[in-house]
């Protein structure tokens, strides 16, 4: 219902969530009934792929909602997913049992072979998958909540923002290689077993997860559409255009800011928590602040302030990422990314999405209402 | 609205809707602000004239909670103290402020920009949730009517003319309801007309009771306001009284309108 | 003074038979026949004594004769009670004469040798060393034997003292028979106070570990002094610890100065999130090797000038980049900070990866020239002559751009730009060439400070991004638009840094003070030394 209602005036959408509902279902079911010899067979490995890329998409949603929307640049979005990331990694851990290197029955190998004697207290609970993936939302979301608390209130706005987002993740990054973290340094966790009593190398598992990245990919777009949509959606995109402006108004930026930063990051948490068990590892090089600026750039890329976009570029910069780091044309691959920043950046300020936006208003003025029709510096929607 | 009637508020009984006294903000040792003191009663419409630099614009920021004074009390509507508050909260108190440059949500429609101005619950949560109610509808086409962008009302906020830009931002500040109303320089820009019908506009404002202070170059528009004016410089108030009166005050003359 | 004194006559007078100059061969040839002759015995206690006879005869050979030994080819002759030896080249010597046997005799058996008369050997062997006539080896073996603190090379140590002439070695054999005498619980009591004295002067880590090893149940006196001496040397240690950690935070304050002061132009100044300011860093690196390399090839002899090269060099190479990125990128992208940031992120990837496929992605070695290689001491402070000149460096270039920004032309039209941009273009001020300049001026220092930094860090190409964070954090630290907050607040971070060390650890005190910036950030949006006034507000 809501859904419906949320959609009515939103044709992108629509056409978003078709796309991505449907391959929920077709490509685990190329991949599973499809027999290898079939040229429709989708591999493990472009299934894995794949999943990678949707947990990406909603990465870009994430980082769109803030920055399109509101215009936070965070430069460290890739801290909430990779935090994501680890509570999933320490769940899947602990789903190991026995079957790790050293046979213990509770301690991961790492802490056996640091020679710890007990698990510390903040992996406590992670035997349980509800527990875990409520830390999945609850540690980015706590994280970002406190820290956009204290830098909004703050009213840490702009670049300055940008550059603290960033020596956050730096910091994080750094954190995570110590070994004394307990977080397995700087290998990471790997060598999981089971998701949910699944095994995670198994075709179906793998077609499962993929699934359920595709429906937590249209959940999000949901879940961000909704805020947009809403009231509170315009009070954001009041404070992009003019912060200050809206503070006279009476509205409590600080509030506005932190509320969408943690939803934000909440997804950003619920993406890495999925990429991990479908990539099999989480290190801190996901940290790492060139990955989180990287994001960025597919938000750019797709356009942002246009949702659906995002999650585009997402898919096409890092398709593109696939194919050219592989083969002859790798080493060229950090020229195309950086010429990649440069020229969005100055020719295509709006991103794919949002110059298609464009072309189709200019071309059928009369079709739409006035206020669609016309361009703005910076687009709303 | 409020009524004035002496409360037992601990700060200084006063009549005032507004009263300012002793307030002082340098920046970096210059002086934006020397020991001002202003009081606006409520319902009055005053205009604020004074040479560049004279401090009118900080003054609306003391007001506003965008700058905080070093000393001196701002208190309003029986002592409320807007030292200790944020924007969003004096705002919420029934301040509203127009800002020199027409500053409307240029994303959003016309109507759209009313509509998050108009009174009402502010917080997130609430934000969050709320659907627009007849009441609020029916403000609406009141604003939009007065400020005369009935037409206009699809259209993105940035595609209108400067002049429409600085009604939509009346407009606002009327869905506000504010108590208190600071108009920086509204009819900057303006032509002639828009100049005439924007004095109109104001007086209209006053009469349904909101104060209104207004921050005015153009010593025509103040002399169609027809209201009592302040002169400042360097700070402090250097004159107040009738047009007629401030404008033949010699140091008036020095200073700002020229010989 | 005149303990030492005593000490010497002391140790003279032990020496009675073998006194003398050890250095001269022919010193004691009695000792010599006398320990020969107690080897001959072949009876464990005499072949011991045998070994310090001959270690103390001062013959040449004495070391390869004890070598011999504890290698199992010094022979007797049983039947005629003569000792020879088999060199390592195999021929037998006669061990008295050291000359080539050509007919050895036939019955030749070998030294028997236990653990206690190997030990004796070593240390004899080591004893040996510490009459080398070079002195920097005598100060090895002396620094040897404080470590192994071997009883058995005392009387040796003994003799060495009594020789020795220069007070360098002789300060460090001294202080290696403190170390013996004060571990050897049987020496008398007054000697081993005397140690104590002695290695409560030199005041080194390593004399605390001889005074720390003193077995608990030793008589008071001893323990009391001792307990004492390790207080006081560990006070001392503590305050040059201190004026080290000070010294090492200035170091580092100044190459975080040093990379953080061009980004406090283009960032500071004009407002550019310049995110390739590491790579303009790099590039001045990068510089620093080509010439070198030049030098290597075409002017070996003139190496040690070819920085002098490379610091104009890394300006204009860096500079002139940063003009052409000023001008093909940044000029359109003014007034929108965030787009800026990211098209310059986009430029550190390419400028990254041109110099990756044109150098390789390995470290290149950068040369220290001559005399900015070493360390000198100061008490127990240790100052490398390479970070002092770049403590002096970074000094220069700090009080250079502030001079330029105050009396050139060139700064003058920069602050007007940035101060009011229109005003500035109607005065005819080209701004856009004052942008581009002052962008270049910029780019050009983060070169210099990459020919700085080549000398204390791995040239890759990820050199400019291990400066990147640190470099903004520091100008925003220090308020933007103040080079004067930018050299304070790369002190204090540098400092803090470097204090938090010893207790938190390289990382974790990293970690910790990262933190502390980014909530001091949200104190103080604007850094230390904000500016303050309508202007600013956004």
């Amino acid at each position: 219902m809501i859904t419906r209602a949320l959609l009515t005036d939103d044709r992108t959408g629509k056409w978003f969530l078709a796309i991505v509902l449907g391959l929920a279902v077709v490509v685990p079911l190329l991949h599973l009934a499809v027999p290898p010899s079939s040229p429709f067979h989708i591999s493990t490995a472009t299934l894995a792929l794949l999943g990678k890329y949707l947990c990406f998409a909603l990465l870009a949603l994430s980082l769109d909602l803030v920055w399109g929307y509101c215009g936070i640049l965070s430069l460290g979005h890739g801290a909430f997913f990779a935090l994501g990331g680890y509570a999933m990694g320490m769940y899947l851990m602990r789903q190991i049992g026995t079957r790790g290197v050293y046979a213990h029955p509770v301690l991961p190998d790492f802490m056996v072979f640091l020679n710890w004697k007990e698990l510390p207290w903040y992996w406590y609970g992670f035997e349980n998958a509800w527990f875990a993936f409520l830390m999945v939302m609850a540690v980015p979301g706590l994280l970002a909540f406190v820290f956009g608390w204290f830098a909004f209130r703050s009213r840490v706005t702009g670049v300055y923002l940008s550059i603290i987002t960033q020596a956050l993740t730096y910091a994080l990054m750094l954190a995570f290689f110590r070994n004394d973290m307990g977080f397995g340094g700087n290998n990471g966790l790997t060598d999981f077993k089971d998701i949910l009593g699944f095994p995670v190398q198994a075709n179906a598992t793998r077609a499962a997860l993929f699934a359920a990245s595709a429906v937590a990919l249209a959940l999000g777009y949901l879940v961000a559409r909704a805020i947009v949509a809403s009231r509170l959606g315009k009070v954001l995109v009041s404070i992009r255009d003019a912060e200050s402006r809206t503070r006279f108004l009476g509205y409590r930026v600080e509030h506005y800011k932190t509320f969408v930063f943690t939803v934000s990051a909440i997804m950003a948490g619920i993406a890495g928590a999925l990429y991990v068990p479908q990539v099999g590892i989480i290190n801190p090089s996901e940290f790492t602040p060139a990955n989180s600026i990287e994001v960025v750039i597919w938000v750019a890329v797709g356009g942002r302030g246009t949702l659906a976009g995002a999650a585009l570029g997402a898919v096409l910069v890092n398709f593109a990422k696939t194919t050219f780091t592989t083969g002859f044309l790798a080493p060229y691959w950090l020229f195309m990314l950086g010429a990649l920043f440069v020229l969005v950046t100055i020719w295509l300020p709006k991103g794919i999405l949002g110059t298609l936006y464009d072309f189709w208003a200019r071309r059928r003025p009369a079709e739409k209402s006035a206020a669609k029709s016309e361009t703005v510096p910076q687009p709303a929607e | 609205m409020t009524t004035l009637v002496p409360t037992d508020a601990p700060a200084p009984l006063t009549p005032s809707l507004l009263y300012l006294d002793g307030v002082t903000v340098s920046f970096d040792g210059f002086r934006a602000l020397n020991e001002l003191s202003l009081q606006i009663a409520p319902g009055e419409m005053r205009a604020i004239i004074g040479p560049n630099g004279a401090g009118k614009t900080t003054m609306m920021d003391v007001i506003t909670g965008k700058t905080r004074p070093d000393t001196g009390e701002v208190l309003f509507d029986r002592g409320v103290d807007l030292t200790r508050l944020d924007e969003a909260a004096i705002a919420n108190l029934g301040i509203g402020r127009k800002f020199q440059k027409p500053t409307v949500f240029e994303s959003h429609t016309v109507e759209d920009n009313i509509l998050l101005a108009l009174k009402g619950d502010r917080r997130a949560r609430h934000v969050l949730m709320a659907r627009t109610s007849a009441e609020e509808a029916r403000r609406l086409e009141e604003i939009l009517e007065i400020a005369g962008l009935s037409a206009q009302r699809e259209r993105l906020a940035g595609l209108l003319s400067h002049g429409q830009k600085q009604w939509l931002e009346i407009g606002m500040l009327l869905a506000q309801d504010p108590k208190l109303l600071l108009v920086d320089e509204p009819v900057a820009g303006m032509t002639d007309a828009e100049t005439e019908a924007t004095a109109a506009l104001l007086k209209r404002i006053s009469a349904a009771d909101h104060s209104v202070v207004v921050v005015e170059h153009d010593m025509a528009f103040v002399r169609a306001l027809g209201v009592k004016v302040t002169c400042l410089h360097e700070g402090s108030v250097l004159a107040e009284g009738a047009i007629d009166t401030v404008s033949e005050n010699p140091r008036v003359i020095e200073v700002y309108l020229g010989r | 003074m005149g303990r030492l004194i005593r000490l010497l006559l002391l140790m003279g007078s032990l020496l009675v038979a073998g006194a003398g100059a050890p250095q001269q061969a022919a010193a004691a040839p009695e000792d010599l026949a006398a320990g020969l002759a107690l080897i001959a015995k072949d009876s464990f206690n005499d072949t011991i004594t045998g070994i310090y006879a001959i270690a103390r005869s001062g013959a040449p050979h004495s070391a390869a004769l004890v070598e011999a030994l504890h290698d199992r080819r010094l022979l007797i002759d049983t039947a005629n009670q003569k000792v020879f030896y088999r060199d390592t080249a195999g021929a037998v010597r006669d061990a008295q004469s050291n000359d080539v046997v050509a007919t050895p005799p036939a019955n030749l058996t070998a030294v028997r040798l236990n653990n206690r008369v190997r030990s004796a050997a070593s240390a004899a062997l080591g004893a040996l060393s510490l009459m080398n006539p070079d002195p920097a080896r005598r100060i090895q073996s002396a620094q040897a034997v404080m470590k192994s603190r071997d009883p058995a090379a005392l009387p040796v140590l003994e003799a060495a003292i009594a020789a020795e002439k220069l007070p360098n070695v002789r300060k460090e054999l001294q202080l290696a028979w403190a170390a013996v005498t004060f571990s050897k619980s049987d020496a008398p009591l007054d000697k081993r106070q005397e140690a104590v004295a002695l290695l409560r002067d030199a005041g080194t880590r390593d004399a605390v570990s001889v005074l720390r090893s003193l077995p608990a149940d030793t008589a008071a006196p001893l323990r009391e002094a001792t307990t004492s001496a390790i207080t006081s040397i560990e006070q001392r240690l503590a305050l040059w610890g201190y004026a080290q950690n000070i010294w090492y935070g200035i170091s580092l304050g100044s190459v975080l100065l040093i990379a953080a002061i061009g980004l406090a132009i283009t960032f500071g100044v004009m407002g550019v999130i310049n995110m390739a300011h590491g790579e303009m860093v790099m590039l001045g690196a990068y510089t620093t090797f080509v010439v070198q390399e030049f030098f290597r090839t075409s002017a070996p002899g003139l190496f040690d000038y070819s920085l002098a090269v490379a610091i104009p060099l890394a300006f204009l190479v860096a500079g002139g980049i940063g003009v052409a990125i000023e001008r093909g990128v940044i000029r359109h992208l003014y007034g929108r900070p965030l787009e800026t940031l990211l098209a310059t992120w986009g430029i550190s990837l390419i400028l990254q990866q041109a110099v990756r496929t044109t150098f390789g992605p390995t470290n290149r070695e950068v040369g220290t020239p001559q005399f900015m290689s070493g360390a000198m001491e100061i008490g127990g402070l240790v100052i490398t002559w390479n970070r002092l000149y770049i403590v002096i460096f970074a000094g220069l270039i700090f009080v250079g751009l502030l001079l330029a920004l105050r009396y050139t032309p060139l700064g003058l039209h920069m602050r007007a730009v940035t101060q009011n941009r229109r005003m500035a273009s109607s005065m005819g001020i080209r701004t856009g060439r004052v942008d581009a300049l002052t962008f270049g001026l910029g780019s050009g220092i983060a070169g210099l400070a990459g020919v700085a930094l080549s000398q204390i860090d791995n040239v890759s190409p990820n050199l400019g991004q291990s400066y990147i964070i640190d470099s903004f954090l520091v100008v925003v630290f220090g308020g933007v638009g103040n080079l004067w907050g930018t050299l304070v607040g790369a002190l204090s971070i540098g400092m803090a840094n470097k204090l938090l060390e010893p207790y938190a650890g390289a990382v974790l005190g990293k970690i910790i003070l990262l933190v502390a910036i980014i909530f001091f950030i949200q104190k103080r949006p604007r850094g230390l030394f904000a500016l303050k006034g309508r202007a600013v507000e956004a």
